[in-house]
């Protein structure tokens, strides 16, 4: 236990040493929700019919970029021969930097969804629901996204083949987040979604360690 | 499953079974499209272009079943390290891409005289589609890395973690197209089944199915003799 | 006497063959020391001792029980130095060796920054270090938490005469203990009675026809 804490907070530790970076991150969530609106005009209605999609593309986005710091710096400085010898299972090393990730690269995206709302004027009654997606769907896109970066750890041109492994895996995410607040738009529960994207997020979890290890395992040679 | 570990007696498995194979498929796909271009009858709603399901069907089957032996093939090297297994899933995974496309463009070309667009978001397109990502998504991985071993075990994992998501990917995608039904039927409309269409049905997914066969067999057969070239190089350059 | 035993070894690379049939013995307190051309595979063969790599054929024993049978176990008793460092620019000197000795459970961290000289820079963060007191750090790993078995590859790369000193101490001291050590290096170094291997010698062994894939 103590080995996973000292690991994720090493993790947490780095990603706060270079915030800056994590604000690039968040800068780019707005400016591609800002794209919108400048490509399809500024029509109230239709920005709030689309807002919840865009909102969630566009995190889909943010999150892909930062993907590849979970392993390649710890790949490239020798950190990950030492991590795979640490006397912990090499399922539990993913699972803290899966952690790590998610606290420092999704909480903040979760944190401006609703200033992106702002921009769609998005109904007050919507708020709750989108924070209460992106909270439950963000850790399954960092553990997802976190197989791919171990899959092309040390890949030729991994950087575009990441969002293409990727992508694909996102949208059970991308549908279930988006219908959670179109159906708080229409007045409907949204429960059903919420609780759909909680299970992925709870089955994605122990998936990803074990298909990240054996991944990391591969690239070890 | 072991016995076929000895390259050498796959090969004279495999020169026995070739011939065979080719004759059945050729058979297969021929008695197929006979039945299934003149013989079947025409939809009373679809009329003729409804044989276009002749083919869009048994190639969206194929482009499933490939996957699913592309998974297996996946398990049994990373478990077993069965060494035919990584040929067999680096062979198949362009053939059911192709299988994919063609279910897309038959699919597309089925739709036009229905709903007079080249596309449409149908649920079953649609998953048919993101397959389509995820083999090329495997393809592109296979590749991507110095060290072939390396990309073969790595597109086996992904190939382990996609069978376990379709399901998934499925699911959402059935749901989220019930939540967009715009007015008009958008659903490929596959006919109530009538044994007349279903023999055809059954001949062409057989025949797709050996045509697939053969073909594997063929490519497994010459990437174990351009193996074998590389070690003999690999030897020759060693000994100088 | 517990003697990690190698018999008959071979290691493949990339699809390659890198050498075979290489066999030694090594005892508490004893140190053996890698020789060969580049790509003999002496980085190959610390790999497979610390188990990040397999091996292709034959067997590799400490006290009869196979290296690989319980992974976990057998990478807490060893210190493996690669090429890199593992230092983290962002973080300091101390917090980079008090990252890794607290994981491996080590309580000499300070008593490892002062044998290695770098005390005085212990605030500093790693990115003003210089390459040879980036290897000294690395070093300090294998004071700052005691293990049986060292692998070192190359250790005394960049470093100046006084710290190469400091690295023989060391060395010195661990296998005074009882500890072993395996390093791969081209300079001078470990005690006079060191075992030598030389990699040239275990030429690879080609896979007969019949098998190739």
């Amino acid at each position: 236990m103590s080995g996973f804490l000292r690991i994720a907070g090493r993790d947490l530790q780095l990603a706060y040493r270079a915030r800056g970076e994590a604000l690039l991150a968040v800068a780019f969530f707005l400016l591609v929700a800002a794209l919108f609106p400048l490509a399809l005009g500024p029509e109230p209605r239709l920005l709030t019919r689309i807002a919840p999609g865009i909102l969630w593309v566009a995190a889909l986005f943010a999150v892909l970029l930062s993907l590849d710091r979970i392993f390649l710096a710890d790949r490239e400085d020798g950190s990950l021969d030492l991590l795979y010898l640490a006397p912990l299972p090499l399922e539990a090393v993913v699972l803290a930097k899966i952690l790590a990730h998610w606290l420092s690269s999704g909480l903040p995206l979760v944190v401006c969804g609703p200033l992106i709302a702002l921009l769609y004027d998005l109904p007050a009654a919507a708020y709750p629901v989108l924070l209460a997606a992106l909270l439950l769907g963000t850790p399954a896109l960092s553990a997802v996204g976190a197989v791919g970066a171990a899959l092309t750890l040390g890949a030729r041109r991994g950087g575009i083949l990441l969002p293409l492994l990727v992508l694909p895996l996102y949208i059970p995410v991308l549908i279930f987040g988006v219908a959670a607040i179109d159906a708080s738009l229409l007045g409907l529960s949204p429960r059903p979604q919420l609780l759909l994207l909680a299970a992925f997020a709870l089955a994605s979890l122990p998936l990803a360690t074990v298909a990240g290890a054996a991944a990391l395992r591969q690239a070890l040679e | 499953m072991h016995r076929f570990a000895n390259p050498g007696r796959f090969l004279r498995m495999t020169d026995r079974l070739l011939p065979a194979c080719g004759v059945l498929t050729a058979l297969c796909l021929g008695i197929g499209f006979y039945l299934a271009l003149f013989v079947s009858p025409p939809d009373y709603q679809q009329g003729e272009t409804v044989r276009i399901m002749y083919v869009h069907v048994p190639a969206a089957w194929m482009a499933l079943f490939v996957y699913a032996t592309i998974a297996l093939a996946a398990a049994s090297l990373l478990i077993w390290r069965h060494p035919l297994a990584a040929i067999v899933a680096r062979v198949s995974a362009p053939l059911g891409a192709g299988f994919t496309a063609l279910a897309l463009a038959t699919g597309s070309l089925w739709g036009k005289p229905m709903w007079g667009t080249w596309w449409v978001w149908d649920a079953r397109l649609t998953s048919v589609l993101i397959l389509l990502f995820l083999y090329l998504g495997l393809i592109a991985l296979q590749n991507a890395f110095e060290n072939p071993e390396r990309g073969q075990k790595a597109a086996a994992l992904l190939a382990l973690v996609g069978a376990v998501n379709l399901p998934i990917i499925k699911f959402s995608v059935d749901w989220w197209n019930t939540l967009h039904q715009p007015a008009s039927v958008t659903r490929l409309g596959v006919p109530a089944i009538h044994s007349s269409m279903l023999w055809p049905l059954l001949i062409m997914a057989a025949g797709f199915t050996l045509y697939f066969l053969t073909l594997l067999m063929l490519r497994v057969k010459s990437e174990i003799l351009a193996a074998r070239i590389r070690a003999l190089k690999q030897a020759a350059t060693a000994r100088d | 006497m517990s003697a990690i035993v190698a018999n008959d070894l071979a290691c493949q690379r990339g699809g390659r063959p890198v050498f075979s049939g290489l066999g030694f013995s090594l005892s508490a307190g004893q140190c053996l020391l890698l020789g060969g051309a580049n790509g003999s595979g002496k980085s190959s063969l610390l790999r497979i001792l610390a188990g990040l790599l397999p091996c292709s054929a034959g067997s590799l024993t400490w006290d009869g029980a196979a290296l690989d049978q319980d992974p976990l176990h057998h990478a807490g008793r060893l210190h493996y130095l690669g090429h890199l460092d593992a230092v983290k620019p962002a973080l300091s000197v101390a917090e980079n060796l008090a990252f890794w000795a607290g994981l491996q459970q080590g309580r000499h961290g300070e008593e490892a920054l002062l044998h290695f000289g770098l005390a005085r820079l212990a605030g500093e963060p790693a990115r003003r270090l210089s390459a040879g007191q980036r290897r000294r750090l690395a070093l300090a790993r294998l004071i700052a938490a005691p293990r049986e078995l060292w692998l070192l590859d190359e250790p005394s790369v960049g470093l100046d005469a006084a710290s190469r000193e400091k690295l023989e101490n060391a060395l010195a001291d661990h296998l005074a203990g009882g500890g072993r050590a395996v390093i791969a290096t081209h300079q001078e170094l470990g005690p006079a009675q060191a075992g030598r291997l030389d990699l040239n010698a275990f030429p690879p062994r080609h896979p007969d026809r019949e098998h190739a894939w």
